[in-house]
């Protein structure tokens, strides 16, 4: 046999899965050396999610070989992968909501200290086990999934965006525990979004594009345009950096009546008071640190909530929701982080366009199907929206499900959106080109609000920024001087001339949560302390 | 896997907290007594003549129902539900009573044993179907109800057979204590028996798991679909001791099924185990039972009409579901 494969410790070849007409996988390969961090990355739909489910067993592959340590295997389940030494940690957490900790260790017969060692290392060593999984923060959930896994110390540990849901402090833990994996005989597959969390951890990256691998890449400081470059597949066209015009472009006239006003909203301890202008025809953004009341801002604004306190204006005159529907015929629509919340998964993308529209301009009576045929196929060719498995939502990638979010208001035009991270977890194509959708809808005098994590979308694609602190907006910055050091500081309502927290590095605004605000992030929510001191940083006083 | 993990305790509480805790978990289980307690007093209170007879007549006539109610919560705990379960009991019933009927008693033990057994394949083979053919859980055992309700015809065309004398003795009757029906305590030890070291193991944990999550179980290393075979061949077990608890109340075997499934749904809702599954416990539907019956005696008492009874037992279900949510909905709020 051959020699070289005895040398790998995980070597998957020839990898195909096809769902229906969708290909998922073509012809995936993966092979992982012993002791090494290996980073597996891909545009969304690339096939990722599939092949880690495949070397899991949780899906069963249509072709290919699979070899541990030399030795050929097929996996049915996860309890048989698990035996043989492949352990992944999902993105959504598998604990059992019902469940204590302590039962849930022992549904999966992980040893307990082993677990108490590796949670300590992550950092929630004082986590009691009779609490019960639903009640715990996901961040928590994650580390104790992680720590769960590591406790049965598997040959191959796959981390699925292990670090999306996690704040700083936690993330860094994460990533030094997998960095310590190096060297030894054991591997860590991680698959990760952001490029920082790569270059620091991870040894050897395989890309995948189309359910293919396409290159595979030793990770060093300038591996990351290769990366970029392999996952891409073509150069997308960048989006025109053109921030200080627009910022010139967005300043208005005294006598422009906003499309939207907030005046001092607040909403309980965690929104203040909070007010804004948003004009039509700018994208105005909204930066802030995780928890600082944009999650209460955003569901004042899309009549999910009632604020407790304060006034909003729509076009001059005072509104009042009560239920999203009454935002909704005011004009202003809501596209969520979480595709889930806002589409009908098992119905088709045809029909969640039409949602919306129909229900608005055919209250009763017969749909008018040839109009929405007409106006749903604009919206699907506007976006580029991937339909290909378009009978099911849930059957398409994340990227083109928050298509399908963004396309359903477009294709019944759209006033006002309200945008809450639309890029959370998409990928760099899907991105530019919600980019450039948004700036479109600015140019036919939209308003656009859009919460942003990614610090650099700012200069991208807005006008101007906000930036909200402990349920207060701190400042407002116009987007040609809202470079990421910038909107950092104001983020941590710093003074542009203090220095910056050293844990900071780059990457997402998510990350970089003060250490002291994580920890209360991390413990469980029932003994978190008051809300007043959520996201004050040490020596953040004056 | 070892009994130990279980005992290797994190920090500790005070006691005072401990109790605390432990009130808060088995808040519902609790209420229902208080809930029962007063119903009891009320009893009392419209009937002067409510004493140790009532009581022994109440325990007999609940035994069938609480079993049932039990077998229901298992499978509903499981992220399933079973409406055969009055038909197996049934089957079970009949089987048992023709059986026994004109045999000595040490015969009716092997009768006994083996009616249980059957009650635990029955339920195996509604599990298997449900799992095998992917048919959701309420088409197939509500196929299967006819099916073993059919069966149960094909044994005995009319309510026939007979029973052994021990197993007569063993339910009919104070238990040395006058106010202590012998059916009370041949309940507490069914569940005692079956349920109470089923809850601490791993299949029973496993049972739980599926309920919750499915998907998680899986990914934790449950196997979900041998998990839900138990789940509901334990369901068919508890729908055997039911039916062999009719026979021996009885003394008979009555082939058409009695309106033990949909009491035992409602019951299970009442009882505080979430219909979603996961969640809840035995001890919560044969409270709920009790509570069920002892509102439709009442009825009789104040001489109210029956019919009236039934839609009052209707608004209750709803009335107190609604008001379990609220305090949950108002306790996740703070």
């Amino acid at each position: 046999m051959a020699v070289a494969a005895t040398d790998l410790l995980l070597e998957a070849s020839g990898i195909s899965k096809t769902y229906g007409a969708v290909v998922a996988l073509r012809s995936a390969s993966l092979a992982v050396r012993p002791g090494e961090v290996h980073a597996l990355m891909g545009a969304n739909g690339a096939g990722k999610s599939t092949l880690v489910k495949i070397l899991t067993g949780a899906v069963r592959p249509d072709s290919g070989r699979i070899a541990v340590s030399g030795l050929e295997r097929t996996a049915h389940s996860p309890a048989e992968a698990r035996r043989s030494g492949l352990v992944s940690v999902y993105q959504e957490p598998a604990l059992i909501p019902d469940l204590d900790i302590r039962s849930n260790l022992r549904l999966a017969d992980t040893p307990i200290e082993a677990f108490r060692h590796w949670l300590g290392e992550l950092g929630l060593g004082g986590l009691d086990l009779s609490s019960v999984a639903r009640q715990l923060p996901l961040a928590s959930l994650r580390i104790i999934d992680l720590a769960r896994a590591l406790a049965i110390e598997p040959d191959v540990l796959m981390l699925d965006e292990m670090t999306a849901a996690l704040p700083a402090n936690l993330t860094e833990r994460v990533l030094d525990v997998v960095g310590r994996q190096r060297g030894g005989d054991r591997s860590v597959i991680f698959i990760s979004h952001r490029m920082i969390e790569i270059a620091a951890v991870c040894d050897r990256a395989t890309v995948l594009r189309e359910g293919e691998t396409v290159g595979v890449v030793d990770v060093t400081e300038r591996s990351e345009d290769r990366i970029v470059e392999l996952m891409l597949g073509q150069i997308v066209e960048a989006v025109p950096s053109e921030a200080g015009g627009r910022a010139a472009h967005a300043r208005r006239a005294a006598d422009v009546t906003p499309r939207l006003a907030a005046r001092s909203l607040s909403s309980g301890t965690k929104l203040e008071d909070v007010s804004f202008e948003l004009y039509p025809g700018e994208v105005l953004g909204v930066v802030a640190l995780d928890g600082q009341g944009q999650d209460e801002l955003f569901d004042i604004l899309s009549g999910s909530q009632r604020p407790s306190g304060g006034e909003l204006l729509v076009d001059g005159s005072t509104v009042s929701f009560g239920h999203p529907a009454d935002a909704i015929r005011a004009g202003l629509v809501y596209v969520a982080a979480d595709r889930a919340e806002a589409l009908l998964m098992q119905r088709s993308v045809a029909e969640n366009i039409a949602l919306p529209f129909t229900t608005r301009i055919r209250r009763w009576g017969l749909i008018d199907l040839g109009a929405e045929r007409r106006r749903v196929a604009g919206a699907v060719e506007t976006l580029q929206i991937d339909a290909r498995a378009g009978g099911e939502v849930r059957r398409l990638s994340g990227g083109n499900q928050q298509k399908v979010t963004i396309a359903r208001w477009v294709a019944g035009g759209v006033q006002t959106m309200l945008c809450f991270d639309p890029t959370r977890g998409i990928d760099i194509r899907t991105k530019s080109q919600i980019y450039v959708l948004l700036r479109d809808l600015a140019a036919a005098s939209a308003a656009v609000l859009l919460y942003t994590s990614e610090l650099k979308e700012v200069q991208l694609v807005c006008d101007r920024a906000i930036v909200i602190f402990g349920g207060r907006v701190v400042a407002e910055i116009d987007a040609a001087d809202a470079d990421e050091p910038a909107l950092l500081r104001a983020a941590y309502n710093l003074r542009s001339d203090a220095a910056l927290p050293e844990a900071v590095v780059a990457g997402s605004v998510a990350e970089r949560a003060s250490a002291a605000e994580v920890q209360q992030a991390a413990a469980p929510a029932d003994t978190s302390p008051p809300e007043g001191d959520v996201g004050r940083l040490p020596g953040d006083e004056g | 896997m070892s009994a130990a993990t279980g005992t290797v305790d994190g920090v500790r509480g005070r006691p005072v907290d401990e109790l605390v805790a432990w009130t808060r978990r088995n808040g519902w289980n609790l209420s229902l007594l208080a809930i029962l307690v007063v119903l009891l007093v009320f009893t009392k209170m419209i009937n002067s003549n409510y004493g140790v007879s009532s009581i022994q007549g109440l325990a007999i006539s609940v035994l069938p129902l609480a079993l049932a109610a039990g077998a229901q919560a298992i499978c509903v705990i499981g992220g399933g539900i079973d409406l055969s379960i009055g038909s197996m009991m049934a089957l079970t019933s009949v089987v048992a009573a023709s059986q026994m009927k004109g045999q000595g008693e040490e015969f009716g033990v092997a009768v006994v044993l083996g009616v249980l057994l059957l009650g635990l394949v029955l339920g195996a083979i509604n599990g298997g179907v449900i799992v095998v053919t992917r048919v959701p859980d309420i088409v197939v055992t509500l196929a299967m109800a006819f099916v073993w309700g059919g069966a149960a015809l094909l044994v005995l065309k009319t309510p026939a057979g007979g029973s052994a004398q021990w197993l007569k003795d063993l339910v009919l009757g104070p238990a040395g204590v006058e106010w202590i029906p012998k059916a009370t305590v041949v309940l507490l030890v069914v569940v005692a028996v079956v349920w109470m070291p089923l809850r601490r193991s791993k299949v029973g944990l496993s049972i739980y798991a599926i309920g919750s999550n499915q998907l998680a179980a899986f990914r934790s290393g449950v196997s979900v679909g041998r998990t839900k075979v138990i789940a509901y061949a334990l369901t068919g077990l508890f729908s055997a001791s039911a039916g062999l608890s009719l026979t021996a109340s009885t003394g008979i075997g009555n082939p058409v099924p009695g309106p033990y499934t949909l009491m035992s749904v409602a019951a299970v809702v009442l009882g505080g185990v979430s219909l979603a599954g996961g969640r809840g416990g035995v001890f919560g539907p044969i409270i709920g039972v009790l509570i069920l019956v002892l509102i439709q005696n009442d009825m009789a008492f104040l001489s109210l009409d029956p019919n009236l009874a039934l839609v009052s037992q209707g608004l209750i279900l709803i009335g107190v579901v609604m008001f379990g949510s609220l305090i949950q909905w108002r306790r996740s709020r703070r």
